[in-house]
């Protein structure tokens, strides 16, 4: 629940109930038939495509564009779920900007690159649509495998396991499935609780339970899990988030991005979410613009990003900062917080410019002041090591080998809780779905 | 500004762009529009005899598609035209009289009887026409009564026709050929044989475009069933320009004056045909895709390029092409070119490797030291250009020719400079024997 300062202009309801249904509206309309098939026809087809290679889950783009330019999106849609079985978001939320359509030929011949995203959701939606997946699960292998973590590495990691004949549960600290697809990414990036209809999608092909509320550590612990299951994928992402470290971070109108966006998407009525007048959000990935942008839609005034180093070092795309900036979102470059006040000399955050020096970012001395009724903090998740008692750590996060596996023998881990994770969905679908075959190939020794 | 006025067989027009018998051709009321939108001329849609002919009413027209639904080739089941004999001679009458500067070609299709082709030319003289065309082309329903090109597949019926018709009036005669033929050539010198004043060519190529894989039957269906229909527009095109070439440079119908038709969409287009030898150009899908404003791009662009080259009027360039279409065995096997990748536009498709590699001659590299990059193996390129064609960007790869001297790297041979063909090479057995 976003409160902001105490006593600071935090309300709900900014906006009538028609402005709330546009601002959420999908961000990238779906594309018509027509418009696929123009979409289409820009493809080159081209030899080991540069397209392919960029993406996390290799899937095969240009036959699956080609099937949709030869009519056949159904074709394409099995093209994309053999790769990323959650082709369907990644559709939506991939950056594609800095993945296969900047890889893209034609981004290079005329800076248009071929919509690849677009046309991936229109292959996926069609397929979709019918309520069939291609694929069967092959016969009961007898084995049982834990999964932590019903988010994208989970269910990637779970569907391909049912997929070899194995029978699956998923445990979920969270009342619904999908973890950040559901919980953790701007509302207008997939609309009509499409996460949800993902979920049930993957877990159509059958032998699959998940098991939400069930918190690891709390309701369920990996020693249990390890002595109950073949094996056991941890795909729980990141728990903790940082702190600003700074005087007054702890103020109650410092709150998280994460947990901002999460009530945003758990929300059934926009209009009850309150939000600040003015709004600071602290941070520069794709958490800190989705917040932001979010708080612009909800009708606050004003909205500034503040990044601690320049434009090309955030971990938001351009495009992402294009975006925030179309929305009416500020954001002001090389500055880091200095402390968050709220008294009478004012509400807000002070905060001081940074440079470079010699790779270190070092404060200039100047500072500025931004008023806020609510500073919302994304500058990074925290993976919490408690929860995995004898699990090997590697820079904080799950050290794991090539094919996923932990130090543990029938333990592998894979998405954002893993050592080189993106925090990207894509990439944490390609590591559920690659530690699944090892997994498969250990226990089926 | 170049001079574009067209002199054929006599007949004159503004411009050397002249809508094909067709349907745009069929009223008035089309007629005038093209000519209030710069068209030079018009050949009137087929005339035949009364009772008029009847056309399906299902659909028509089938077509194939490229990239974003361009409209490639269009196959029709349309028959001449479908109205009263008497009104089409009476709209001739007054779009002739109305527009005397553009030239008024009249089609006509009647049976193999003289009376027949007799009669309707005298009616066809009084309406002023220019000159008449003998559909002896299309290959789709009035082949099937002995008419279009059920004459035009057989040399004598073309020659008796013709001589019929010229005896019988003081219009220039142009023949209409079929490309439904196994060589061109033979019903060009009938028409020759007969006394034509001209040929023009392509009809439509006898065609099924698609098929309905539901009602598993050819589109476009008539209830349940279709039939061949003839296919015209840019995918016909290098069909027409052979065949065009193949009357130009043949001894026996040098010199016979050609009207040009297949696929003419664009300024370049006409200019390839005249290159090879065409009088004039006829055009019909660009029209029916686009609507009749196409023809300004076509004497704009005509005219622009005729100035770059200097060229006056449209006969210092027609046929300049004509000679150096030559037959294969006269082509300079000396002559070495080799593929060349500009890798400052190089995009990094791949397709040139891919084609190179898979269908070709293993002459272009995927990667050079470990990184992505096309180039040439100048040890292996038989400088087939299918990597030029296949390029999706424009002047990507090109051919470089090797100068006198240069040693090619796949033979070892140096280039002489000197011309050598097959009739005089050692591995051709004629040439052994000639010795």
């Amino acid at each position: 629940m976003t409160r902001g300062f105490e006593g600071a202009d935090v309300k709900a309801g900014r906006l009538d109930a028609e402005a709330y249904q546009d601002n959420f509206a999908d961000l990238h309309p779906a594309l018509s038939r027509h418009e696929a098939f123009v979409a289409a026809d820009r493809c080159y087809f081209c030899w080991d495509a540069p397209c392919v290679t960029a993406c996390p889950t290799s899937i095969d783009i240009p036959m699956f564009i080609r099937q949709i330019a030869a009519d056949n999106p159904d074709g394409a849609a099995e093209t994309i779920f053999d790769q990323n079985i959650l082709g369907g978001m990644c559709a939506r939320v991939c950056p594609t900007e800095t993945l296969c359509e900047q890889a893209c030929v034609r981004e290079t011949a005329e800076g248009k690159p071929v919509q690849i995203g677009l046309l991936q959701r229109y292959a996926t939606d069609h397929l979709m649509a019918t309520g069939k997946q291609p694929y069967t699960r092959a016969a009961d292998t007898g084995k049982r495998v834990a999964v932590v973590g019903a988010g994208p590495a989970g269910l990637a990691c779970a569907h391909r396991l049912a997929m070899k004949g194995h029978t699956v549960t998923i445990f979920d600290a969270k009342p619904k499935a999908g973890g950040l697809n559901t919980y953790g990414i701007a509302a207008y990036k997939t609309v009509d609780d499409f996460a949800a209809a993902e979920v049930e999608y993957i877990v159509s092909i059958g032998g699959i339970t998940i098991e939400t509320g069930k918190a690891l550590g709390t309701d369920i612990t990996l020693e249990e899990l390890c002595t109950t299951y073949s094996a056991v994928f941890l795909g729980m992402g990141l728990g903790g988030v940082n702190g600003l470290g700074v005087d007054g971070g702890e103020l109650p109108g410092v709150e998280d991005a994460v947990d901002f966006i999460a009530e945003l998407r758990d929300s059934t009525d926009l209009s009850s979410l309150p939000i600040g007048r003015r709004v600071v959000v602290i941070g520069g990935g794709m958490t800190a613009v989705d917040a932001a942008v979010q708080s612009k839609l909800l009708g606050a005034e004003d909205v500034t990003i503040v990044y601690r180093r320049g434009k090309y070092r955030m971990n938001a795309s351009l495009y992402e900062q294009d975006l925030a900036a179309t929305k009416g979102v500020r954001i002001k470059h090389n500055a880091k917080p200095v402390k968050v006040v709220d008294g009478a000399d004012g509400r807000g955050v002070e905060f001081e410019y940074t440079h470079d020096v010699d790779g270190r970012l070092e404060g200039t001395g100047e500072t500025f002041f931004v008023p806020a009724d609510t500073v919302l903090k994304a500058i990074g998740q925290t993976f919490l090591p408690d929860l995995v008692p004898g699990v090997a750590l590697d820079g904080g996060r799950i050290a794991v080998n090539a094919s996923f596996r932990t130090n543990l023998e029938t333990v592998w881990a894979g998405g954002d809780c893993v050592t080189g994770g993106e925090d990207l969905t894509v990439t944490a679908v390609a590591h559920g779905r690659d530690a699944a075959e090892a997994m498969h190939s250990a226990m089926m020794g | 500004m170049a001079d574009l006025r067209n002199d054929f067989v006599g007949i004159k027009s503004p411009n050397p762009f002249w809508l094909a018998s067709a349907p745009p051709t069929d009223k008035e009321y089309n007629v005038v529009r093209a000519f209030k939108a710069g068209w030079g001329g018009v050949v009137w849609k087929t005339l035949g005899l009364d009772p008029h002919i009847v056309n399906v009413n299902g659909p028509r027209y089938g077509a194939i598609w490229g990239a974003d639904r361009r409209l490639l080739g269009l196959n029709n089941i349309e028959l001449i035209t479908d109205r009263p004999l008497q009104t089409n001679l009476d709209e001739i009458k007054n779009v002739k009289r109305d527009w005397p500067d553009r030239a008024m070609i009249v089609s006509l299709m009647v049976p193999c009887e003289e009376v027949c082709w007799t009669e309707i030319l005298k009616k066809v003289e009084d309406t002023g026409a220019d000159g008449i065309e003998l559909n002896f082309g299309c290959p789709h329903g009035m082949s099937e009564r002995g008419m279009g090109s059920a004459v035009g597949q057989v040399p004598e019926y073309i020659e008796m026709v013709t001589r019929w018709c010229k005896a019988a009036t003081r219009m220039p005669v142009i023949v209409k050929l079929t490309p439904n033929i196994t060589d061109i050539r033979y019903p060009a010198r009938a028409a020759k044989a007969g006394g034509a004043d001209a040929v023009s060519l392509i009809n439509t190529v006898s065609s099924i475009t698609s098929v309905n894989l539901d009602q598993m039957a050819p589109e476009p269906t008539i209830d349940g069933k279709g039939s061949h229909g003839g296919y015209c527009g840019p995918a016909v095109k290098p069909i027409a320009l052979n065949m065009v070439a193949e009357i130009a440079r043949d001894a026996e119908t040098q010199g016979l004056p050609i009207s040009g038709i297949g696929g003419v969409t664009t300024w370049r287009d006409a200019a390839e045909f005249m290159a090879l030898g065409a009088g004039n150009v006829q055009v019909c899908t660009a029209a029916m895709t686009y609507g009749f404003k196409i023809v300004e791009e076509m004497t704009t662009g005509l005219n622009r390029w005729m100035d770059e080259k200097g060229y006056d009027r449209l006969d210092q360039f027609t046929g300049l092409a004509t000679p150096n279409v030559t037959d294969w065995q006269y082509l300079n096997l000396d002559y070495v070119t080799k593929a060349r990748i500009n890798q400052d536009l190089c995009i990094q498709c791949g397709r040139c490797h891919v084609v190179c590699e898979d269908t070709s001659h293993q002459a272009i590299t995927s990667s050079v030291n470990g990184e992505r990059r096309f180039e040439v193996i100048d040890e292996e390129c038989v400088a087939c250009n299918l990597c030029v064609n296949v390029c999706p960007v424009d002047g990507c790869i090109t051919m470089e020719t090797l100068a006198p001297g240069a040693v090619d790297a796949r033979t070892g041979r140096t280039v002489t400079g000197d011309y050598a063909n097959w009739t005089t090479h050692p591995n051709n057995p004629a040439s052994a024997a000639a010795e």
